[in-house]
């Protein structure tokens, strides 16, 4: 189409759009007025955005570029197979959280799985795996071995904020599950509705606690402590919306499964070559 | 005139100042970011964000200490955060002077990864701490930060004890792992880059199970070509312990 065509085009649709008091001016006056009307908006507008502070804002972008939730979904992805049950992740956690330092309270803790060729599956997690693990009984014969790291799934469909009274559990915008310290008042159904067990009541405190995801850590831009202290990188913090991370790459080549699928929670860790048997 | 209900009147009395408590009571006790964002106090995301850290992060070290980045890069330490064996130092970060993070020396730290432990993924290096030169200190040895061997391991088990701690109490025991494994000398020295092969077709077991094989003759033998059908040997039979089922 020609160049001159548009321009008769974009007249004949312009048309219907005179107003009622201009009819009784020629065609050829119209887009003189409509440039003038649109000189004076665009004038209007640039004294608004330099009045605002627009100008100043977009000069230094990077000191108000606040950190924003809602741009972020995130997910952490724990590989089975490279998991040394070392329980740095353990330490660390109660270290970095204020987490109390005792055998019955954790935010993650490591498992320990012994599958024997017959009879149940042995699971235990001495200290949450933080001082290593005792040797396997010798009468045990060992078919599969190895450690699962665990901590709070972060939930889609979370149960625990299903049941809180008072609203102080929720799912924060980033998709991280976490617990108003100021709010909570200790009535405990959180901690008996994860079916994750990963929630439990501090004794001083007495408000519920749980993985944060290091909340405080991940909004200035670092990794939480477990991942950062992991000496195998067998926990992958991520993005789930982020293309190009390595979670995403997790969780493209690796055989994924989550805790309890049938409970439809939608868990955020993510698993990768975890046996059957871990639930 | 129509008869008025004045009898209404004490009740709507009564309900506008049960509302007026209501939406007084309500206004005073409600917290005030409380339904922002959802069903909770949206304070409580900046309140949870203004929490301290601990753990610097590996970064904030290395800003400082480009030495030991010199040092660990390249090496199997490579990427181990400083704070593993160092401690939580975002204290240190903050004021350099006033705190100075730990430094382990004792055997048992090195330990809590590298001491065997069956459940460890295979490969990973692992001693058992009371056959590995008992009470020496770790360090005196091994570099933490470029941990390299002292000298260039002479035994498989050095590195595959999960393997040898079962090829030991099996029929295979007095086998070389070369018998089968085919290991180029930098495997010795580069692991990571240089394999060890594996077999990948039933002639390697055939040199001592086959029917017409030169071997003892208390070595069980089998018809290789018909024995098993279409599934190699190790589909079946777990080579580093043969007789388990």
């Amino acid at each position: 189409m020609k160049s001159s065509e548009i321009k008769r085009e974009q007249q004949v649709e312009q048309t219907p759009e005179i107003p009622s008091d201009a009819t009784t001016e020629t065609t050829p006056t119209m887009p003189r007025r409509q440039f003038l009307t649109g000189l004076i908006r665009k004038a209007t507008a640039a004294t608004v955005f330099l009045g605002s502070g627009g100008l100043w804002k977009s000069l230094f972008a990077q000191e108000t570029n606040k950190y924003n939730p809602e741009d972020h979904d995130y997910a952490m992805a724990i590989d089975i197979d490279k998991c040394i049950g070392c329980g740095r992740c353990v330490d660390a956690c109660k270290k970095e959280n204020e987490v109390p330092q005792d055998a019955m309270h954790f935010r993650t803790w490591v498992e320990r799985y012994v599958i024997p060729s017959e009879g149940e599956t042995l699971v235990d997690s001495p200290n949450g795996g933080m001082d290593g693990f005792p040797e396997i009984d010798e009468d045990v014969d060992i078919l599969r071995t190895f450690f699962v790291p665990k901590l709070c799934n972060h939930c889609a469909n979370p149960p625990c904020v299903q049941v809180c009274p008072v609203g102080a559990t929720f799912v924060s915008p980033d998709g991280v599950v976490l617990v108003d310290e100021d709010y909570c008042v200790g009535c405990r159904y959180c901690i008996q509705a994860c079916p994750y067990g990963a929630r439990y009541l501090h004794p001083e405190k007495h408000v519920a606690e749980k993985c944060t995801l290091c909340y405080h850590r991940i909004t200035k831009g670092l990794v939480p402590a477990c991942v950062e202290v992991c000496p195998t990188k067998a926990r992958i913090f991520g993005e789930v919306g982020k293309k190009a991370s390595p979670l995403r790459r997790f969780l493209r080549f690796k055989d994924i499964s989550v805790l309890k699928p049938w409970l439809n929670t939608e868990p955020k860790v993510f698993y990768g070559g975890a046996d059957g048997e871990v639930t | 005139m129509s008869h008025r209900p004045w009898h209404i009147a004490p009740l709507v009395a009564l309900f506008t100042i049960l509302i007026v408590v209501f939406l007084v009571a309500r206004a005073k006790l409600v917290p005030e970011t409380f339904g922002d964002l959802g069903f909770y106090r949206a304070q409580a995301l900046d309140d949870v964000s203004e929490l301290e850290i601990s753990y610097a992060g590996m970064d904030a070290c290395f800003d400082c200490h480009d030495d030991v980045f010199e040092e660990k890069s390249g090496s199997y330490h490579d990427g181990l955060s400083c704070e593993v064996c160092h401690g939580p130092s975002a204290k240190h970060v903050d004021e350099p002077d006033e705190f100075t993070p730990t430094a382990p020396r004792e055997r048992g730290y090195c330990i809590l990864c590298h001491g065997y432990n069956p459940s460890r993924p295979s490969g990973f290096p692992q001693i058992l701490p009371e056959q590995h030169n008992p009470g020496k200190v770790c360090m005196s040895c091994h570099e933490p930060h470029n941990p390299l061997l002292p000298h260039t391991p002479e035994e498989c088990s050095a590195c595959h004890r999960d393997v040898a701690n079962v090829k030991q109490v099996s029929h295979h025991a007095t086998l070389e792992c070369v018998t089968c494994h085919d290991v180029p000398d930098a495997h010795r020295t580069d692991p990571r880059n240089e394999h060890a092969e594996k077999p990948i077709d039933p002639s390697t077991c055939a040199k001592c199970h086959a029917d017409g094989a030169d071997s003892s003759e208390k070595i069980p033998r089998v018809d290789i070509e018909e024995h098993g059908g279409r599934y190699l040997c190790w589909d079946c039979h777990y080579p580093h312990y043969p007789e388990s089922k």
